[in-house]
């Protein structure tokens, strides 16, 4: 990697990620990382954001002061609602997730393999409980699921595996993914990179990268605002 | 007459046994029955299995009879979420058993409880370690995995209102499990913040019909 080459902030993965949002979509965003997408949604696209606990239409955090105790978010946190947002139970909040009604899942990933496979709910931590929560709902029943994830452990090792060595989510489930160094694409032949930081060459990305990553046809380079 | 009014919380849980399976609706502290769970504590029953979305928060509710030992099992999608030291403390020392259900897999399992099914096949959990053991069948290419209906003795729920046939509407996001819940054990008691006269709850508003529910008890003050 060249001395310009610039690892993109979480605030500039969330930012990428949400470019890609197309407007009328219904989309669950994880906890985490992919809440900060909510932040950069374009303005002139109306997204409506799914809640598991039984909400459509959730707005931004309230001003302190503001918080309704009974209107949280899936991360527990005080929330709002958008006017036409609604609430409803939690037998349908997970409905609208299995049935594929939620268009768009954004997630966070600890890996993900060169077939999509995802793996995101425990890292086999004997310290403590696991807990699932809606993820593997998520996974396998969103009708399209996308990650955002550091490219690389903080000890430096992949995160984009051959194949996961924690537990899985869901197989094949995952089509694009979003780190601080690249976008890639889940294909049939294989992890795609569509665009990678400026002052990357595809060497240095497979040097931090397990599987074999080819680039896409119109590859570009990976950019976002200062934020 | 019907009058599903109950006077005191104590009175509302006299009858729950040991060993009972529990339906603890709420997400998070949002939506919990914390008073009934707590008269449940004074009741004294015991080697109870808590059905629940998280195991309990801070120190009230399902965290209080947790911490005190009365509860043999947790089903839940995520044990570990806001203040869950009762919880932790618990399954540290060995004196909790976990049973780990993907959220939407619970939730269906107890509404299809409810509705007399004798199970589903989901794509929720296969490939996984959550499925292991149980039956896979594909059906239209696709594979899934058979889930197992899931009923409570006693279901423990949070509403805003209730008249005396036991008609209930929620509040904002405190709905979430409060109606599968309700819907899903053979005795449904539930906790209410207000309770009108008969014909003053909107028909067209009610989100859980009085026919699921068997007590109600006014805490006004809950949080």
């Amino acid at each position: 990697m060249t001395a310009q080459a610039r690892s993109l902030t979480r605030k500039q993965i969330a930012w990428r990620a949400a470019q890609d949002i197309a407007d009328g979509s219904y989309v669950n965003l994880g906890i985490g990382l992919p809440t900060l997408v909510a932040d950069f949604i374009p303005p002139d696209r109306e997204i409506v954001f799914h809640s598991e606990n039984g909400i459509l239409g959730l707005g931004k955090a309230p001003a302190p002061g503001d918080a309704d105790p009974d209107l949280i978010n899936a991360g527990k946190g005080a929330a709002s609602l958008l006017p036409g947002g609604s609430f409803f139970h939690h037998t349908d909040a997970f409905l609208m997730i299995r049935g594929g009604h939620v268009d768009l899942s954004l997630m966070g990933a600890f890996e993900v393999s060169a077939e999509g496979d995802l793996a995101n709910w425990t890292t086999n931590d004997p310290h403590f409980a696991p807990g699932v929560g809606g993820a593997m709902d998520l996974a396998a029943g969103a009708r399209e699921v996308r990650v955002l994830l550091e490219h690389t452990t903080k000890e430096g090792e992949p995160r984009l595996r051959r194949r996961c060595s924690y537990p899985l989510t869901a197989p094949r489930c995952v089509k694009r993914i979003y780190t601080n160094l690249a976008v890639v694409d889940v294909t049939a032949q294989g992890l795609s990179v569509c665009e990678m930081i400026e002052g990357m060459t595809l060497g240095d990305l497979q040097a931090l990268t397990e599987p074999p990553l080819t680039l896409a046809d119109g590859w570009r380079p990976l950019q976002a605002p200062a934020l | 007459m019907i009058d599903k009014w109950f006077s005191s919380l104590a009175a509302a849980v006299a009858d729950v046994k040991d060993g009972a399976t529990i339906l603890c609706a709420g997400f998070g502290a949002v939506g919990m029955a914390d008073e009934l769970l707590e008269a449940l504590l004074e009741q004294g029953a015991k080697d109870l299995v808590a059905v629940a979305n998280n195991a309990g928060s801070g120190d009230r509710g399902l965290a209080a009879l947790i911490a005190h030992g009365r509860v043999r099992k947790v089903i839940c999608s995520y044990p570990r979420s806001d203040k869950p030291h009762a919880f932790e403390a618990a399954y540290k020392a060995g004196r909790l058993e976990l049973e780990l259900v993907p959220q939407g897999t619970l939730s269906e399992r107890m509404r299809c409880a409810a509705a007399g099914l004798g199970g589903f096949y989901s794509p929720v959990g296969v490939g996984t370690r959550l499925a292991e053991g149980k039956e896979v069948r594909e059906i239209d290419g696709r594979p899934y995995v058979l889930e197992m209906p899931l009923k409570g003795d006693v279901a423990f729920c949070k509403a805003q209102k209730s008249d005396r046939w036991g008609n209930l509407v929620y509040r904002k996001a405190a709905r979430n499990f409060n109606p599968t819940m309700a819907m899903a054990a053979d005795l449904t008691v539930v906790q209410v913040k207000e309770v009108v006269e008969l014909g003053a709850l909107d028909a067209e508003m009610i989100h859980t019909p009085g026919i699921f529910v068997d007590r109600v008890v006014q805490v006004a003050g809950a949080r």
